[in-house]
């Protein structure tokens, strides 16, 4: 049925706009994901649509009748495909119509893809207002992905329809939040979705809050299916084509699941069934026919709630209810640590943003201070649970007043080491973000706190900084911390005297940091974190080459080997130096040979154009060589324009991702850049002809220490980005006019 | 039909068996007739042949021949499929087409024929060459016994027991039985296992899957099964035996226009085709031709007088056949030059001038139409979906992108299935007709056990209406029917012929390459039965499928009776060797007995749950019942359930 509707569809489209009309969800690489991940047609333009619904007709089945029926399982799986085929080719027509992303007045996005202009969402601010996200696109795709790996967003959630009442629905992604499974909104019940009932309640929906409404009817709810087959086809080295493998590797590694909100109709068990290939249960909170025997999925295939019948108080008893049951059937794991606060806490509220009017109080920023500082102690130095405030509260300060405050940890723990010092230090935003109705910015003596009111008026107060501290150090490092105690400073004279003892601990940290070079330590460290996903990929972090997502440097790994000594971190020890220049060691080249599946023999450390290190699809930026232009460019994740290589970000992180070895090209982590280990092999930092203008501006100062280290002040001024130059032809006159140092050096080759 | 009979004053197969008590001595297994200085009847303690044999070696000899020619019959079956196909891919052929070329690429690439940018033809035509080859083989191993799995082929190399070629295996047991070689009973066995090996991972294997590539590989379709399929109005052709390869074509030339208008000059309304015994069941399965029913079918169908022609090819037919037709206008019409009976009508069949011969076949029955007297066709039919391909399971369970057997371990798992049992095998007339099948199948479904069919036994199914999936809301326990509405299979499956029990075969090797279940078919929570079987073919078939592992009982009588020792060799001491057994067991109560206890052992073995009905039946339409097209708020009320608290 649907399948005629798209046919219909793209009959029209083709005759009123021809088969050369371009079709293109927004940044993405994998053309129309779904497609791409069931047939392997690379649809750019209408005509290209086409074959994929003589496809979908294909895998269309007659319904089962109603008496002497034959099997229909296999038939409704494959017409579940047909369904998500037509879907999806539905959607790329209404691209083309300017019909998505779906306009909602009102509604404003906490983060979402960009449809505009790439600034669009640079700040989260911009993007997304009056209309609802769409599909994701592939820089928030990467960009979750480490979370999706290490298990921080254990999941996603594509709630379809409408609850049962508003009170309902905010509970449901509450819940969902809580949990930190991303949540996609799809859908509707007789016109009323549940993205009308949260945005009437206030609910923030974006990316930064982890859940993102993508339109008001089921057929959306392909964007979630899209998400799904570019997680394999991101992270799991897969082909476009390769239906099966893509499908068990969301089976086996992504752990999502269907809620149907409200009646169930035919387009939603389509839909659903369509759903139930990639091993997706449904569950539904009313009357539906169940499947319980399992196989294609894990556990039960199709569960039915009623809702009213949901053994529970209250309404919003039954809500957890249908949630915790969502999470069982699909065997989600979920860590939850019971973090004693009047507001709910989850990294789904990381993101969260509190906004001025919103505000109760601030730290930090603009018209107040605010520091952090964690440092060890000794054992009996410290009392485990404690926490004070030493000065006043901020009840005096006026609604959206400002008020200096400082908080310092001191934690104590036998396997405690100072280098962790700065590394749990880190934690603190991530720690403070995830309450709801909290707003981390920054670190050190530049952290930015606020409170909303609406956190305020739940009971909310400053030892509540303490007690998330105190959990979730326990909860996360438990294995390094044995003692947490936290000291909140609004007393004027002792905050001045802790800042101090502070700053001078960031300065010696940051002198540390300098001297902790490669050459000075005897062990590297293995992140493996993401063979989950990628399962011939090995990071080699060393002092000086942080982790490709970022989210790891040498440090961390050392922790993280403390806390869990088979973890993903293993030490690697150097062994035999082969060379120097290129970074070749024995050590770790047997351990990423046994690692990668014996994929991979050999990796450099600092090269790019011999046995560069691999990339699992995290990687904030990619390295790509300019031949014509005798260096290299660094596009990061952030930015969606075209580069002088002649991709996108999107369509190079196909090359660089997989665990593949490509010399010329390679994934890496933005301080990376900073490093003067960044490709020395090759001719360092002095390489970089082009680079995104977000990386030169959100990193000006370092680069600028950089390129006076590199001998060359005005250097970060000589490199080009997409403002100037997006093909080679561009980039040249570029670089001789700068007159780039690349041009004068000896030929990359 | 039987009353008919006897008011006719007309024998059948019924009424001889009351008349012809079987005889004692060979019923056990004690007669024994390999040379002339005999024959020697073996019944007392102690008592040898005049050579000096054994009870046990005369009753392990005796068994080891009815297996070679069970195997060679079923065999022989696969190596004239063989010949079809090169000369199908020849082009020498009339009327027939490759009609599963990825199962031919299957296949090729199974027995290491390289498939890469071949034309059909030329791979069909090495296929064939290499199948044909599998019979005259002398060294090594037949390729198909490749297909097991490793644990299973590790026994059987461990026991020397992988045939080396088909044929070789057949005359291996001719020769050693022969008077005056192998004399010890064990021995004997091993070499009758081997035979039957090459039948079931051999000859047989080769029938099945060239039979799917030349005439379609099986999926589900609506048929019906009984008496009541033959038409009073139109001309009845009946096709009976075991092979597709004619039957096929007769199905052409009754759809053809012609032909139907030829019938209806001679005053039929049209040509209507039915299948008794296993070529109704190649039929049924791929073209859902009607089936008339099984084995002991085939004269009462002659005796409805409603019959123009019985078009039979090879085993299982009575010579009864012509003298009953004698009494009504019925023409019963040889084809296999294997095969004449005296009294009937022959037209060779050629492969080369298939359609044509079919068409004469054909029209000489529509020819007979006029001749037609009274008849008498019972208003009995039940409506039945065949067509349950090893292939097509693994479709059902997953459709196209996630096709795999993991949906019927799971099942098995977790205990809405208790186990497997296939009940194949023939009718015999010294039983009640298929109540011994009826009877299982019933008590089985019950115990949420999945029964898969084939040959005569499938057919009893068909004709008990069990082979639909509204049975499986009737008749099966709750965890096995959570699986049957899950994919809307039938609870009884129909997997083909007697020839196609190798399709059981290779579905218990996927499910074991599914993991889960073991890492052997022996592991399997799975038992086979016979309980109506009559002829050698079930001989074979029960051996190869307790060398492959499994469990099997069969009912009737016990052929190795005189012999305690070779009895218990079968049973014991094949589990011991092999993990599977045979079993000869009369009452049907007590097969089901000893196969829910074969089954729960293996169970507690894989340490699964122990099967606990209780905890299933949730699935399922039935919730929807309640839901009605009533008003908004009714409606809303029936969708979110009633408040509970």
């Amino acid at each position: 049925m649907l399948v005629q509707e798209a046919d219909q569809i793209l009959q029209r489209a083709l005759q009123e706009n021809g088969p050369d009309t371009e079709v293109a969800f927004p940044n993405t690489a994998y053309y129309l994901p779904l497609v791409f991940g069931m047939t392997g047609r690379e649809v750019q333009t209408l005509g290209d649509l086409v074959p994929v619904i003589e496809d979908a007709k294909r895998l269309l089945r007659p319904v089962p009748a109603d008496r002497r029926w034959t099997p229909y399982l296999g038939e409704t799986l494959d017409s579940g495909i047909a369904t998500l085929l037509a879907e999806e080719t539905i959607e790329a027509v209404r691209f083309i119509y300017g019909l998505e992303p779906q306009r909602v007045p009102g509604l404003e996005l906490a983060g979402g893809t960009a449809f505009t202009s790439p600034d669009a969402n640079g700040d989260g601010q911009a993007a997304g207002n009056g209309h609802l996200n769409g599909p994701i696109d592939d820089i928030q795709l990467r960009s979750w992905g480490i979370q999706l790996v290490d298990g921080r967003m254990p999941g996603f959630a594509a709630i379809v329809g409408a609850a049962k009442s508003n009170e309902v629905a905010v509970k449901i992604v509450r819940e969902l939040q809580q949990r930190n499974i991303l949540t996609f909104l799809a859908g509707n019940v007789n016109g009323r979705s549940i993205i009308h009932q949260l945005q009437e309640e206030g609910v923030e929906m974006g990316y930064d809050t982890y859940i993102v409404p993508f339109g008001l009817d089921t057929i959306s709810a392909i964007y979630a299916l899209g998400f799904a087959v570019r997680s394999a086809l991101t992270f799991g080295g897969m082909k476009g084509g390769q239906a099966r493998e893509i499908l068990h590797y969301n089976k086996e590694r992504v752990f999502a699941f269907v809620l149907a909100l409200g009646e169930v109709d035919d387009l939603k068990y389509a839909t659903a069934a369509g759903a139930i290939n990639f091993g997706f249960p449904v569950v539904a909170d009313t009357r539906i026919p169940q499947i319980l025997p399992t196989g294609v999925t894990t556990y039960e295939h199709v569960i039915s709630m009623p809702f009213n019948e949901i053994a529970a108080e209250d309404d919003l008893g039954r809500a957890e209810k249908l949630v915790q049951k969502c999470i069982e059937v699909r065997g989600v794991k979920v860590r939850v640590t019971e973090v004693p606060v009047p507001v709910a806490y989850g990294s789904a509220f990381e993101g969260e943003r509190v906004r001025r009017a919103d505000m109760r109080v601030e730290f930090g920023g603009k018209y107040s201070r605010a520091f952090e500082f964690l440092r060890m102690v000794d054992m009996d130095e410290a009392e485990d649970g404690k926490v004070e405030v030493i000065g006043p509260g901020f009840d005096e300060i006026e609604d959206g007043g400002a008020m200096d405050v400082g908080i310092v940890i001191e934690v104590a723990g036998r396997e405690m080491q100072q280098d962790f010092e700065p590394v749990l230090e880190r934690q603190v935003h991530y720690f403070v973000n995830a309450a709801s109705g909290l707003q981390h910015i920054g670190q050190r003596d530049i952290a930015w706190i606020r409170i909303s009111k609406a956190a305020a008026e739940k009971g909310f107060d400053l030892e509540h900084f303490g007690k998330i501290l105190h959990a979730r150090f326990h909860a996360d490092f438990g294995a390094i911390v044995d003692k947490v105690q936290v000291k909140i400073y609004t007393d004027p004279a002792e905050l001045e005297k802790w800042l101090e003892t502070a700053r001078d601990a960031y300065d010696f940290r940051n002198q540390r940091l300098a001297d902790l070079t490669d050459e000075r330590v005897d062990e590297f460290y293995s992140c493996t974190l993401c063979q989950s996903f990628a399962p011939n990929h090995v990071c080699v972090v060393s002092p000086q080459r942080l982790g490709l997502c970022g989210a790891y440097n040498w440090l961390d790994c050392k922790a993280s080997y403390r806390i869990n000594p088979t973890g993903p971190n293993q030490p690697i020890r150097k062994g035999n130096l082969i060379d120097a220049e290129k970074g070749y060691w024995e050590g770790p080249n047997e351990f990423v040979y046994q690692h990668s599946n014996q994929a991979i023999e050999e990796v450099t450390m600092y090269s790019i154009m011999e046995n560069p290190m691999t990339a699992c699809g995290c990687f904030e930026c990619i390295a790509m060589v300019i031949p014509e232009g005798n260096g290299i460019m660094v596009v990061s994740r952030e930015d969606p324009s075209m580069t002088p290589a002649g991709m996108t970000f999107s369509t190079l992180a196909g090359m660089a991702g997989g665990g593949l070895q490509s010399p010329g090209i390679m994934g890496h982590g933005k301080f990376y850049l900073l490093s003067p280990k960044f490709i020395s092999a090759d001719g360092g930092f002095k390489r970089v002809v082009w680079m995104s203008s977000f990386l030169k501006e959100s990193m000006a100062d370092e680069l600028q220490e950089v390129a006076e280290r590199e001998g060359d002040p005005d250097l970060i001024d000589k490199i080009a980005d997409e403002r100037d130059a997006t093909t080679v032809e561009e980039l040249l006159p570029v670089l001789e006019e700068n007159e780039h140092p690349a041009l004068t050096m000896p030929p990359i080759f | 039909m039987l009353q008919r009979a006897d008011s006719l004053g007309l024998d059948t197969a019924f009424t001889r068996a009351e008349q012809m008590a079987p005889c004692p001595i060979g019923a056990n297994g004690q007669c024994c007739k390999v040379c002339f200085m005999g024959p020697c009847r073996v019944v007392k303690d102690g008592q040898t042949g005049v050579c000096g044999a054994t009870i046990e070696t005369i009753t392990a000899r005796n068994f080891a021949r009815a297996v070679a020619a069970g195997a060679a019959a079923h065999s022989d079956h696969g190596r004239d499929m063989a010949f079809t196909l090169k000369a199908v891919a020849e082009g020498e052929t009339q009327g027939y087409k490759i009609r599963d070329p990825f199962k031919l690429k299957k296949l090729a690439r199974d027995l290491g024929i390289s498939t890469e940018g071949r034309e059909v033809g030329e791979l069909a035509s090495e296929v064939a060459d290499v199948c044909i080859a599998q019979f005259g083989q002398q060294r090594g191993e037949v390729s198909m016994a490749e297909r097991a799995p490793e644990n299973r082929k590790k026994i059987w190399r461990e026991l020397d027991i992988v045939p080396r070629g088909i044929d070789r295996e057949v005359v291996d047991v001719l020769h050693r039985t022969h008077m005056g070689d192998d004399q010890d009973p064990e021995h004997i066995l091993d070499q009758a296992l081997k035979t039957s090996l090459s039948d079931g991972w051999g000859g047989s294997m080769i029938a099945t899957d060239i039979s799917d590539i030349l005439f379609g590989t099986p999926a589900p379709l609506v048929s019906q099964a009984n008496l009541g399929v033959l038409k009073d109005d139109e001309v009845n052709i009946v096709v009976h035996g075991h092979e597709p390869t004619l039957s096929e074509m007769i199905l052409a030339a009754v759809s053809d226009p012609e032909i139907i208008a030829y019938a209806q000059e001679k005053g039929a309304s049209g040509v209507s085709l039915a299948g008794i015994c296993c070529t109704s069941n190649e039929t049924l399965m791929r073209q859902g031709v009607p089936s008339a029913g099984n084995f002991l079918h085939q004269e009462l169908a002659i005796m409805t007088g409603a019959v123009e022609a019985m078009i039979v090819d090879v085993q299982c037919i009575m010579q009864a056949l012509p003298n009953l037709a004698d009494k009504f206008h019925t023409e019963v019409i040889t084809t296999s030059p294997k095969v004449k009976i005296t009294g009937a009508t022959h037209i060779q069949f050629d492969e080369h001038r298939a359609l044509d011969i079919a068409k004469d076949i054909v029209r000489r029955a529509i020819d007979n139409f006029p001749n037609r007297e009274e008849t008498a066709i019972p208003d009995v039919v039940a409506d039945l979906v065949p067509g349950f391909s090893h292939e097509y399971i693994n479709y059902m369970l997953g459709g196209s992108f996630r096709a795999s057997f993991r949906p019927l371990n799971d099942a098995i798992m977790s205990g809405r299935i208790r186990g497997v049992v296939a009940d194949v095998g023939c009718n015999n007339p010294r039983a009640t007709q298929d109540a011994a099948h009826n009877y299982l199948v019933r008590e089985l479904l019950k115990n949420d056990i999945l029964v898969v069919e084939t040959g005569c036994g499938a057919l009893a199914s068909g004709k008990l209406g069990v082979m639909l999936g509204e049975a499986a809301l009737e008749w099966a326990g709750p965890g096995l029917r959570e699986v049957c509405e899950a994919t809307g299979m039938p609870p009884v499956l129909h997997l083909g012929s007697c020839v196609d029990n190798t399709r059981i075969l290779t579905v218990l090797t996927q499910m074991v390459e599914e993991g889960g279940l073991g890492d052997d078919i022996s592991d399997i929570p799975a038992a086979g039965i016979a309980p109506e079987w009559m002829s050698e073919k079930a001989l074979s078939i029960a051996s190869y499928c307790a060398a492959s592992g499994a469990y099997v009982i069969m009912g009737i009588t016990n052929p190795v009776e005189g012999s305690e020792l070779v009895t218990n060799i079968l049973s014991a001491g094949w589990e011991q060797k092999l993990g599977g057994k045979i079993d000869f067991v009369v009452e049907p109560e007590e097969m089901v007995s000893q196969i829910l206890e074969h089954i729960d052992k293996k169970r507690a073995a894989l340490k699964l749950p122990e099967y606990a009905p209780k905890r299933f039946g949730q699935s399922g339409d039935w919730r929807m019942e309640d839901l009605v097209d009533g008003p908004l708020e009714e409606r809303q009320a029936a969708l979110y359930g009633a408040v509970s608290s």
